[in-house]
């Protein structure tokens, strides 16, 4: 099997004119994004404009049919590869949210998951140092790691253990999906410390719906969505201008 | 690996089977001669030829339960069994001493290897009695008795003949009265007043031959104030024609004492596995039965714990793994006879490809069993449509301030579940293996460390071609 995310470019993800359905109904409408390494790329809009479905659809869910237009992924067509071998090759996606998996323990769930994406086992004393380090940045205690996979995990504990996941992912694309909501100040900052520590070098797509967490994770692009396509694209300035005015200005 | 395991159900690794070099051999179906047969070779004492007999007619008049599996209960064709098979002269004490063949198996199943890392203890049967046997020289010297059955029987008569058939009288079922009849083999205990056996001793049950029958006997006996784990495993070649496994496991905790034991059968998928399993706890004593079920036909299994002196507690913590052509009928029982007494039942089941899953299980309460508590709980995994899982709780209780808690659940695995490990690189499989582990995990993190890696690798690979 050919592998995708063999060749290296700057060039991470490519989306022309993406059509995208759910049980027969479009949700998305026509969207083109391109996303470059070292680029943070912000998506605004209000509650079922399609933000969602977009990570959903990239990440390889199987309940969202592309009907047309086509994505790649590190320049290769990305619809024939099964969500895991996404992963593999480097995608991310952090949930809005993430189920519990009883009876798995966070450490050997991170274990295995790095064990999955990197081409060699990672060895114990390394993996050790680098997981240290990870909850040490994001404040987590060692306890975590004898939960069970956000099992009777709070909004934010949930949302640190996604950080903590994508910071030993080391991916070079993550796509982070409300990572934001529903968390207190000290949560938010600590969520922002984890995308900014990442986002070096890889490209991030952030779905949001408040401008809080970009004073934090500075955007180079924003995107306003509505009703499945990008109704305006611009700088950081944009996402301010959205969250004084809201959207209805925007609609046609 | 023969031609017999090529209708094999899955990828079970312990399929394979050794040419059957038999020193004695009895001719296939069940007489009262074949029993006095056995209990002649054995030159047992008269009292045990008396009861063997007594549990043969008990066995032949008594009819088949009308409840469990009928028709599979029903397929059973009792002529067509080996009652005894005897593979070695002697049981050895040096693994070297054992013959080749039968090495050669239990090597393949690594139990000299755990002997040496992390058992206090080892017997190893095949067919109907123990090839092998050892004790570590330290419980020796503090008095613990470890024996095959057999053995303890010639070497302990009087201990034996004290608490034979006292937790599980003969006529205590049709297959109970079986066992009684014609058992052979099983393990053989006795815990001194005050001595904690701190490393598991282990016994492992592998039947070889077609058409065997396996009546494995077991009785441990725990003195005042003593503890011990006893763990068993159980593996069977693969054949188009089933065998059949039929234990009675009999345990004594005397006051304050603390008996563990820990099963994972593993048989394979043509053995019937129809045990009685019960132990007593005197004052303040503890009976746990961890109780894992992977393999086998069709089990019909429900450890039970009588409380009869005050303060004593039960544990029982089973699962169950039902894949295609699999009934697995287990449960638990547990008869609060004493006030203050304590009881937790945890089950857990898996369903698969059609496989079938029931818990069975009786809570008794006495009327003058004062004050006694117990929580009882069922979780099913169903992993398709075409699977079943069965719950069938029967609680008396007679005594009002008795304080009980029940909870029982279905579930499957869910759609975001598989995604979200799925992106996190998992393949689907894998992704199912380690919900699958997870389930299971609060059994397995009672096992000793080596048999627990040893059960999430057999649930990883039956996992494998559950997709599509």
């Amino acid at each position: 099997m050919e592998h995708i995310g063999e060749t290296m470019s700057d060039l991470i993800l490519d989306i022309r004119n993406l059509h995208v359905s759910v049980e027969g109904k479009e949700i998305i409408k026509g969207i083109n994004l391109t996303i470059n390494s070292g680029e943070i790329h912000a998506i605004m809009g209000r509650n079922g404009s399609g933000k969602s479905t977009l990570a959903h659809v990239l990440m390889g869910h199987p309940a969202y049919e592309i009907t047309k237009g086509e994505i790649s992924f590190l320049g290769k067509p990305i619809e024939d590869y099964d969500v895991f071998e996404r992963a593999r090759a480097g995608m991310f996606l952090s949930f809005q949210y993430p189920p519990s998996i009883p009876g798995v323990q966070v450490g050997n769930f991170l274990k295995k998951s790095v064990n999955n994406v990197r081409d060699e086992n990672v060895k114990a004393r390394e993996f050790r140092k680098e997981l240290n380090s990870a909850m040490e940045k994001l404040e987590m205690d060692r306890s975590f790691l004898s939960r069970y996979v956000n099992d009777g995990f709070s909004g934010g504990e949930k949302k640190r253990l996604e950080m903590l996941q994508m910071m030993l992912l080391k991916p070079s694309l993550a796509l982070l999906d409300e990572t934001d909501s529903g968390l207190d100040i000290d949560a938010l900052r600590l969520v922002a410390k984890g995308i900014n520590e990442t986002a070096e070098n890889i490209g991030v797509l952030l779905i949001t719906h408040y401008q809080r967490l970009l004073d934090l994770v500075k955007p180079d692009f924003v995107h306003a969505m509505i009703d499945g396509k990008f109704v305006k694209s611009g700088g950081a300035e944009l996402a301010l201008e959205l969250e004084s005015k809201g959207y209805d200005w925007l609609e046609a | 690996m023969s031609e017999d395991a090529s209708n094999a159900v899955g990828d079970y690794k312990y399929g394979f089977h050794d040419p059957e070099n038999a020193t004695i051999r009895f001719d296939k179906g069940l007489t009262e001669q074949v029993v006095r047969d056995i209990s002649e070779l054995k030159n047992e004492p008269e009292w045990m030829t008396e009861i063997r007999v007594k549990a043969y007619h008990h066995f032949m008049d008594r009819p088949m339960p009308n409840w469990g599996n009928c028709s599979m209960l029903d397929s059973i064709d009792f002529d067509n069994v080996t009652y005894f098979l005897r593979s070695s002269e002697q049981t050895e004490k040096n693994w070297d001493d054992v013959p080749d063949d039968i090495k050669n198996t239990f090597d393949r199943l690594g139990i000299p290897e755990a002997e040496q890392k992390w058992l206090g203890g080892v017997t190893a049967q095949y067919e109907s009695e123990a090839v092998y046997h050892s004790i570590r020289e330290d419980l020796e010297e503090q008095g613990v008795i470890f024996l095959d059955m057999d053995s303890g029987l010639k070497e302990y008569p009087e201990l034996v003949k004290k608490y034979f058939c006292t937790v599980v009288p003969y006529a205590d079922n049709k297959f109970s009265a079986l066992n009684t009849a014609v058992w052979s083999g099983g393990s053989f205990i006795y815990v001194p007043k005050g001595v904690h056996v701190e490393m598991p001793v282990q016994a492992y049950f592998r039947i070889n031959a077609k058409n065997m029958g396996q009546f494995v006997r077991t009785l441990i006996i725990a003195d005042e104030g003593s503890s011990i784990h006893y763990v068993e495993g159980c593996t069977a070649p693969t054949y188009s024609t089933d065998s059949l496994h039929s234990a009675v496991v009999e345990l004594i905790a005397m006051d304050g004492a603390k008996i563990r034991y820990s099963t994972v059968q593993n048989w394979s998928a043509n053995v019937y596995n129809l045990v009685t399993k019960r132990g007593i706890a005197h004052k303040n004593a503890v009976v746990e039965w961890v109780d894992g079920n992977i393999g086998s036909k069709l089990t019909m299994k429900y450890p039970a714990v009588i409380l009869k002196g005050e303060g004593s507690h039960a544990e029982i913590i089973s699962v169950a793994y039902a894949g295609e052509g699999q009934h697995q009928d287990a449960g638990a029982k547990v008869h609060h006879l004493a006030s203050n007494t304590t009881s937790n039942i945890l089950s857990k089941s898996i369903s698969k490809n059609g496989g079938r899953s029931s818990y069975r299980g009786l809570l008794k309460v006495n009327p003058k069993a004062h004050g006694c508590r117990s929580k009882v709980v069922c979780d099913a995994l169903m992993l398709d449509e075409d699977s079943r899982s069965d719950t069938y709780p029967t609680m008396e209780v007679s005594n009002s301030s008795a304080d009980l808690e029940h909870e029982a659940s279905v579930s499957k695995i869910s759609g975001d579940q598989l995604f979200y490990l799925m992106s996190r690189g998992f393949s689907e499989e894998e992704a199912m293996g380690l919900i699958v582990n997870g389930f299971f995990e609060p059994f397995t993190r009672e096992l000793p460390m080596e048999y627990a890696v040893e059960l999430n690798k057999l649930l990883e690979l039956e996992m494998e071609g559950a997709i599509g």
